[in-house]
């Protein structure tokens, strides 16, 4: 995910307002010109606009009956309850701790940041599959954790926890990172004045910085949700993919698939993807819309 | 109370992201050298390795030029419907690795959108290596984009005119200029996008087949030592992905305070 930073308050605006008018050096010459726009639009066209078209063509082939019929296979509903739920409270637990770990990271000076900032980058790096191979080592049955936690009643690898896990792990660089640069804008000496005038940090925080706060906070979650929801790699090794209890709508999709029932995979497709899709959307305008300080 | 915060952040980031890293070295070790060694260099391994590697490297590659020449069209022209190039551009950012799989089965697949045409001329797609491309150019599509979009806007025409009035032509300003000024965004995109492509699972599975020494990917041969019970080369395999991982990471966050601390200039 990109961590730039929406506006660049600190930098006086490059261009006077007819340079803004004029056009780039690179593209002078409408042959240059044509040539990139043409190739741009050829590019995403090909490789992005046509494939999402054609899935969600594919998906409503049959009017919404392959809708229905999808829906119909054993688990397919409790799928589609479970990702939205664990998706959810991904999101709510991560907003809640990403914000905090984006606080410690703007606001603190301490010996380990940077290590602490480059280890929240880490689910950015890893792949999917071996996040959730991680967590087996770490809580499988097998090992001295999981052993442990199953001696009192408590499951983690093949149950929910486990796929909760998994989750957290992959979205929380999305929310940090999101909430990051708007925290970095945020002028400190209004936080200042408050503590002088005798507030208590955490008052401080509620009332002067979370308000500010509010629309990053809601874009890292949104983020996170729509993540969590379309994971695949990480849970479908740690979750065991039980019908009815830890099978995840992704896992549903490419279990129609390989079933070669690709209208029915192409119709939660369709379903999720629109899901994703918008919130992804509103995230970039709720990042975009507001304006610094 | 900041040593309160503090203290819970590095716990909480501590118990996620380090412990299971932890984990998976200790399980790997405890396989032995022998087994570490064997599993190497196993030929289904190596090719999977080599698999990976070429998709790799092609998606890279792809994404990497394309990317450049989206993000300074997005920038720097001006003509109806591009707000609707940036959302596109950051679609795959909200698709399921499943979906994307999906979009390729639809568009090659046995009675797909362009399957017909294909196989006439002898072009297996499908699974087979090209689908596995296309799909992961598909995924890391938008991070090139992404992070060259803001330099370009930071940086405004100021430079590539004052080239331009000293002589230069659109191509050596190109080069000695824009590309020169978006080094550093360019390269954590990259970075990015490597790691993306390496780590791509879930798209892949499902167009690949998984057909062994032929169409699996390291990920892929992962999945299948795990599904196989053979967990101890599976984890094998695993931190050996990790370790690239890791060292990708740190040119990510190379890249990425180069590029800060470029745009702080």
């Amino acid at each position: 995910m990109s961590t730039r930073t929406p506006e660049r308050a600190a930098l006086p605006p490059p261009e006077s307002p007819e340079a803004g008018r004029r056009r780039s050096v690179v593209l002078r010459g409408v042959l240059a010109r044509w040539g990139l726009r043409g190739t741009a639009i050829l590019y995403l066209g090909l490789m992005i606009a046509l494939p999402t078209f054609a899935v969600i063509v594919h998906g409503f082939s049959d009017g919404l009956q392959s809708l229905r019929d999808a829906l119909a296979a054993p688990g397919a509903r409790e799928a589609i309850r479970l990702t939205l739920v664990l998706g959810a409270v991904t999101a709510i637990v991560n907003v809640i701790f990403g914000t905090l770990v984006a606080y410690v990271l703007v606001r603190y000076e301490f010996p380990g940041r940077s290590w602490l900032s480059t280890i929240v980058d880490i689910p950015f790096a890893i792949p999917t599959l071996v996040t959730g191979v991680m967590l087996r080592a770490l809580y499988g049955p097998n090992s001295p954790i999981g052993s442990f936690l199953e001696g009192h009643g408590i499951k983690v690898i093949f149950a929910q926890s486990g796929i909760l896990l998994a989750l957290l792990f992959v979205t929380l660089p999305l929310v940090v990172r999101t909430v990051q640069p708007v925290l970095l804008e945020i002028d400190e000496t209004e936080e200042e004045a408050a503590r002088v005038l005798g507030a208590t940090r955490w008052y401080t925080f509620r009332r002067v910085v979370l308000p500010k706060l509010r629309a990053g906070i809601a874009a890292g979650g949104l983020l996170a949700f729509a993540r969590a929801i379309g994971e695949f790699g990480a849970v479908v090794i740690v979750s065991g993919n039980i019908v009815g209890r830890t099978l995840t709508a992704p896992v549903l999709i490419f279990q129609l698939a390989s079933q070669f029932k690709p209208e029915e995979a192409a119709a939660i497709a369709t379903v999720l993807f629109g899901i994703s899709f918008v919130l992804v959307l509103v995230t970039e305008r709720l990042v975009r819309g507001k304006a610094p300080a | 109370m900041h040593w309160g915060f503090i203290a819970i952040a590095l716990l909480y980031v501590g118990i996620l992201v380090l412990a299971p890293l932890v984990g998976i070295a200790w399980v790997a070790i405890q396989a032995g050298w022998s087994t570490i060694a064997t599993t190497l260099r196993q030929p289904d391994v190596v090719h999977a390795f080599y698999l990976t590697a070429v998709i790799t490297l092609i998606t890279v590659a792809v994404t990497s030029v394309f990317g450049v020449i989206v993000a300074v069209v997005i920038t720097r022209d001006r003509f109806p419907g591009r707000p609707l190039m940036s959302a596109f551009v950051d679609l795959p950012l909200a698709v399921s690795p499943v979906i994307v799989g999906l979009m390729a089965a639809v568009l090659f697949g046995r009675g797909g959108w362009f399957e017909p045409w294909f196989s006439s001329h002898g072009i297996q797609i499908l699974f087979a290596v090209p689908s596995m491309v296309l799909v992961t150019i598909f995924i890391c599509i938008p991070f090139v984009i992404r992070e060259v979009v803001p330099v370009l806007k930071e940086l405004g025409v100021t430079e590539e005119e004052a080239a331009r009035t000293l002589g230069a032509s659109s191509l050596q300003t190109f080069f000695r200029v824009t590309l020169r000024n978006i080094r550093w965004g360019l390269l954590y995109g990259v970075a990015l996008s490597t790691a993306r492509a390496i780590g791509e699972i879930g798209a892949v599975l499902i167009v690949s087949g998984a057909i062994t020494g032929k169409t699996e990917t390291a990920t892929l041969i992962i999945l299948r030592f795990f599904d196989q019970y053979q967990d101890a080369q599976g984890y094998i395999v695993a931190i050996t992905l990790a370790l690239v991982s890791i060292l990708l990471l740190v040119a990510i966050e190379t890249f990425k305070r180069r590029q800060e601390r470029m745009r702080q200039t």
